[in-house]
């Protein structure tokens, strides 16, 4: 990378930052006002009858392992995990976290224990967050049984899927259980569209920690991410204006 | 809430401490990886070691995943909990693989023999899943209309069905004249290739405002307690 790109890189993200930073001392005053999301609503009363009925709830981080891009996706599910593992620890039985990768599974293990260590009721189960399989399928097959076998009523595909999503849902709809699922991969965007009743589109994955619970920083990095849609839109009408004019 | 103790306050604020610190000089080294005379610089090395570090670490998670697994389906089997018999199955193969592989470069042949149980047996059975995938999803197609009846769920299809008649040639029609060599191209070249687009813009920018997140520890995937 050369030192200006480095440099354009590091002015994007420094305002940002600094973006982030103002807006959640802004926020911190004012109620957080969301575009409505079907899927979060129904989310949310998923996870209380979650509470209510003493059965399961099953969370899904995919396969995006942490040292690949793709890490962002199960980092914005193992964020929602905690948030639900905190609201769930009311309830009989703790979540069950499936994942693809062996990072993600360690790390779903210790969101686990850290919400149950948070809260006097929950209690920690190790194979509560588990690998299912290494390769996408072998994944796939090793959180059905999950989805199927252990009383579970409300379940998030949340990370890093392919196409092996639709074996997920398609196990869900069986089960006739909520399901709300959403990944970073365009191919399994389509494939969740048509088969799953709640789907999470584009950058919605990563608004999930702030319509579940939102605090000031959370809302503000929504914001920040319109702010940077609008400033994308812009460069990109006015350099095609400018190619139009034969500036460029 | 419980009361923390000050060891479990100090590990999480350590290890918080440790976490933004990492991301930080990683992402420092990405941006300022050349000094002015092309060199590579300081935060550049730093970044290298510690993404060497993370992927040893990764490295010895799949150990510890791989444990994990066996944990969990011993517990299934212990509890007597419904499918324990595919864990049991999972199990014996799981050990017999492992055995097989440590002995595999003491035979003749062995490495090829152990590169088999994979390619003969993993995967047909993962190819046979993928075609399992074209049932799953032409049904779910199918009951798209039936779940959410509105302008989009009808677009989805239509354009699926336009593509498909695109690209497979009917029985006695052959190719429909303009979907082929017209439509097709145009709804996968600039329609969907402009949607795509912009929908891998949304996930760049998801991804930035995580990352953030993270580095300021309002999300913290590593135990540290909020």
């Amino acid at each position: 990378m050369s030192i200006w790109l480095g440099l354009a890189g590091f002015g994007i993200v420094f305002f940002s930052a600094v973006l982030m930073v103002g807006l959640s001392y802004l926020r911190r005053k004012t109620p957080s006002v969301f575009r409505d999301i079907p899927a979060f609503t129904r989310l949310r009363q998923a996870v209380g009858l979650v509470v209510e009925d003493g059965s399961r709830l099953h969370v899904s981080l995919g396969r995006g392992a942490l040292t690949t891009p793709q890490s962002a996706s199960a980092l914005a599910g193992l964020a929602l995990l905690r948030r639900l593992a905190d609201l769930t620890s009311a309830g009989d039985r703790p979540p069950i976290a499936t994942s693809g990768d062996a990072t993600l599974a360690i790390l779903s293990q210790d969101t686990l224990q850290t919400s149950a260590k948070s809260s006097e009721q929950a209690v920690f189960d190790p194979a509560a967050g588990r690998l299912t399989g290494l390769t996408p399928f072998s994944y796939a097959a090793g959180a059905i049984p999950a989805i199927r076998d252990e009383n579970v009523s409300a379940n998030v595909l949340m990370g890093n899927f392919g196409v092996e999503v639709a074996l997920l849902t398609d196990a869900v709809e069986r089960e006739s259980t909520f399901v709300l699922a959403g990944s970073d991969d365009l191919t399994a965007q389509a494939v969740i569209y048509a088969s799953a009743p709640e789907p999470l589109i584009g950058e919605e994955i990563y608004a999930a920690g702030a319509y579940v619970e939102s605090s000031p920083l959370h809302s503000a990095s929504l914001t920040v991410q319109d702010i940077l849609r609008w400033l994308i839109i812009a460069a990109i009408l006015v350099g095609a204006l400018l190619t139009l004019a034969g500036v460029l | 809430m419980n009361r923390k103790s000050p060891l479990s306050s100090f590990i999480a604020i350590t290890s918080t401490a440790i976490a933004i610190a990492s991301g930080v000089l990683v992402l420092a080294g990405y941006f300022f990886a050349q000094k002015s005379d092309g060199q590579a610089s300081l935060l550049a090395d730093i970044r290298l070691a510690l993404l060497g570090w993370a992927i040893t670490l990764a490295g010895f998670a799949i150990f510890i995943g791989v444990l994990n697994l066996l944990q969990a389906h011993f517990k299934k089997i212990q509890q007597k909990q419904k499918g324990s018999g595919y864990s049991l199955l999972l199990i014996t193969f799981l050990v017999a693989t492992f055995l097989f592989g440590l002995a595999s470069p003491y035979f003749q042949g062995g490495p090829q023999y152990f590169n088999d149980v994979f390619s003969v047996v993993q995967l047909p059975v993962e190819a046979s899943l993928m075609a399992l995938l074209a049932v799953t999803l032409t049904y779910a197609s199918i009951r798209l209309l039936r779940r959410r009846l509105n302008l989009l769920s009808v677009i989805f299809l239509v354009t699926a069905l336009l593509i498909l008649l695109g690209t497979a040639p009917l029985p006695f029609l052959g190719v429909i004249p303009g979907l082929g060599d017209w439509v097709r191209p145009f709804i996968t070249q600039v329609m969907a290739a402009a949607g795509a687009r912009g929908i891998l813009l949304g996930v760049a920018l998801g991804t930035l405002t995580t990352g953030l997140r993270i580095l300021f520890g309002a999300d913290r995937p590593y135990g540290g307690n909020k």
